[in-house]
């Protein structure tokens, strides 16, 4: 009886005590849950990276998360160099470039596109701008499928099918819609004293833009620059459509190997190649990731 | 420098439905110090662009040096403009800022340079060329968005609200320095308030405006001394004139003040245009009462002492007549005691008179 009544007046003279247990038990609670999330995100790539490193013997002994007993790099170089993608035995590395071929022009222009656009929309009325507008938002919406037969068309017609230049003309096109809506976003955030001042000083419109804007806009070009990278590396869809032979894109070609192996599954070189495929992106998004958030935030937050 | 004599000539404005401005006519000479002041959203920021060519208005017309300015882009009217805002270019350094707008007009670098550091001395700020906007505090900010102004030489600077996002104690340093710097440059400057205080102690003309209406033009003293109507006077000044209600009795001679037992002679200014019987408001500025000595040959009311508060040079005391409520600002050192009744000596020769119906001055 005593001793719970002391229990009860300690608690009551230093409630901090109770408080700071509970505090750091709510912390190893959090914690605990992101070390269990991050494992089982991180399991299919550690299991992929793992894999594309072991020899086929030791993939059918053993388990598919358990470290190479024996590191290995000839599934890597095989893919990369040698390995028959369709009738041709050239590896990946030419429509690895061929993605780099495509993405590069594809990013670079459609951001650049996308910047004016939005600096546009964002300072100057004109007759329809909201409508206008209001159709490029459209844009983000449209299904990739139902370009796909019309585009062919297009295509086509300025003679660009089966070719790189098509493929960079498709995702730029695509791409235009997210980057105008990205920069218009970030653009009307911008105080509009600030365009006001750069009138009175006399600076028209390729003055503000290159001067006044594009140095304060780097958190949403890196933003927009990531979208597309990643975007456009992955697509699958307009360059298994749009793209004819050595003109293919990575994605596409790694299809084409994963497919193309007789006999038994090479495992360890079907990884490899995923991980080739996936290599830039990743590299992107540990290099810039978190220019992307706060890209992201900074539209959002003012100041 | 350069100077000019600036005409707002029946400027009307209106955004689709709203009419933000209507028919605003005022005219300055060179060297003159406007200051527009108003309550927020009446219309100050928006007569400003339009001066600086920012805005189109919907009739009317601005003229500059005689000349009329229509369709002129802002950068052609000779005008600078410094921003609530400060509006500096994030980019740049304090430097490129000042001299954005020579560059843009093709000035040759060694000449923008010397008329930089020329600006940059007179604003002190030297030594902050080679920063950029986020490394300042508000008052080198303001400052550098003066010297983009300065650096212009222009014959008009439009300036709105530059100090409405300073502390107080910065605010009162920076007004001294604008009006020094006017004084110097016998620059021609037209600058939005909406504090009254900055307005009188700046300028040499005063336009107050509300709900897009100009309510009184003139130089401090008029708008001070005798304001156009009811809403000028108590917007000007702080705390605000006393507004008693009263009647014309006595064949226009006297005032007999409603709700209180008391009586006060017309004001002479008054006299001739007061018929008996008229429902009017005695406006009365609170330094306009003091303590009456036995001797005083002024009117005099017997007041209640309500409240007391020093404020360090003069002391506001709150009286009460009758069921009137009157605010008087008297000399640190006047005996005054809470709860006591005091004869105050009101200075009639000052007092002003409104039409009680309309709120015009008589
Ligand atoms: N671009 C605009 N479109 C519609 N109404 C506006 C616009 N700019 C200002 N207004 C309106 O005009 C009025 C006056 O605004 P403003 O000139 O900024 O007032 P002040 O500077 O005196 O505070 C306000 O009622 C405001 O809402
Ligand atoms: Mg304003």
């Amino acid at each position: 009886m005593s001793l719970q009544l002391d229990a009860e007046s300690a608690a009551i003279l230093s409630p901090g005590i109770d408080l700071r247990i509970s505090r750091i038990l709510g912390r190893y609670f959090v914690y605990g849950c992101l070390v269990v999330l991050a494992a089982i995100f991180l399991a299919p790539l550690i299991s992929m990276l793992f894999t594309s490193l072991k020899s086929m013997d030791e993939i059918r002994s053993g388990n598919i998360l358990s470290f190479p007993k024996a590191l290995t790099f000839e599934a890597w170089q095989h893919v990369w160099g040698s390995a028959c993608i369709g009738v041709t035995c050239g590896g990946l590395k030419g429509y690895f470039g061929n993605s780099f071929l495509i993405v590069v022009p594809a990013t670079l222009i459609s951001v650049g596109f996308g910047a004016l656009n939005g600096f546009v929309f964002a300072n100057w009325r004109f007759r329809g701008d909201h409508i206008l507008f209001g159709l490029i938002l459209f844009g983000c919406f449209i299904p990739l499928q139902i370009v796909l037969i019309p585009m062919a068309g297009l295509l086509g017609v300025l003679h660009l099918a089966g070719t790189i230049p098509g493929l960079v003309l498709v995702h730029v096109v695509y791409g235009i819609c997210f980057t105008t809506m990205f920069f218009r976003n970030y653009f009307v955030t911008i105080p509009a004293e600030i365009f006001k001042a750069a009138r009175i000083d006399g600076a028209g419109f390729w003055a503000v833009f290159v001067r006044i804007l594009l140095p304060i806009s780097w958190p949403i070009v890196m933003v927009s620059i990531i979208w597309q990278f990643t975007g456009v590396w992955n697509d699958f869809l307009f360059g298994v459509s749009f793209a004819a032979g050595s003109s293919q894109p990575v994605t596409v070609a790694l299809n084409n190997l994963v497919n193309t192996s007789t006999g038994t599954k090479a495992y360890n070189e079907d990884m490899a190649a995923a991980m080739i495929a996936a290599l830039p992106t990743i590299i992107i998004y540990v290099a810039a990731g978190r220019y992307f958030l706060r890209g992201l935030m900074a539209g959002a937050v003012k100041g | 420098m350069k100077m000019a004599n600036l005409a707002i000539n029946h400027i009307n404005k209106s955004f689709g439905n709203l009419t933000v401005l209507k028919d605003i006519d005022i005219a300055i000479e060179d060297g003159e110090f406007l200051v527009l002041v108003g309550p927020s959203g009446c219309g100050k920021s928006t007569l400003l662009s339009i001066i600086a060519g920012l805005d189109d208005h919907t009739s009317g017309s601005i003229t500059i040096d005689g000349k009329s300015v229509q369709g002129l882009e802002p950068k052609e009217r000779d005008i600078a403009m410094v921003f609530q805002s400060y509006a500096l270019y994030p980019a740049m350094t304090v430097e490129q800022n000042i001299g954005f707008s020579l560059e843009m007009s093709k000035m040759p670098k060694p000449e923008r340079l010397e008329r930089v550091g020329k600006v940059a001395d007179l604003l002190q700020i030297r030594h902050l060329l080679k920063r950029r906007p986020g490394q300042l505090s508000g008052g080198q900010r303001q400052r550098v968005a003066m010297g983009r102004a300065l650096v212009r030489e222009p014959k008009i600077f439009l300036f709105d609200e530059p100090l409405s996002n300073l502390d107080a104690k910065l605010r009162v340093e920076m007004r001294t320095e604008i009006k020094k710097l006017h004084q110097r440059l016998g620059a021609t400057i037209v600058y939005v308030t909406h504090d009254q205080i900055e307005a009188m102690t700046m300028a040499t003309r005063i336009a107050v405006m509300k709900d897009g209406i100009l309510q009184q033009f003139g130089t401090p003293e008029d708008i001070y001394d005798r304001p156009a109507n009811v809403f000028v006077a108590t917007f000007m000044g702080s705390p605000p004139m006393n507004l008693l209600p009263a009647v014309i009795v006595d064949g226009s001679q006297g005032l007999s003040i409603q709700g209180a037992d008391a009586m006060l002679p017309v004001p002479f200014s008054a006299v001739t245009r007061a018929p008996q019987g008229k429902k009017v408001l005695l406006g009365i500025r609170p330094e306009w009462l003091s303590l009456a000595s036995t001797s005083t040959y002024q009117p005099t009311l017997d007041l209640y002492v309500e409240v007391v508060e020093p404020t360090g040079p003069d002391i506001f005391v709150a009286l009460r007549l009758g069921e009137r409520e009157i605010m008087g600002r008297l000399p640190t050192g006047s005996r005054t005691r809470v709860g006591e009744k005091a004869r105050f000596a009101v200075d009639l020769s000052k007092a002003v008179l409104f039409d009680a119906e309309t709120g015009i001055a008589i």
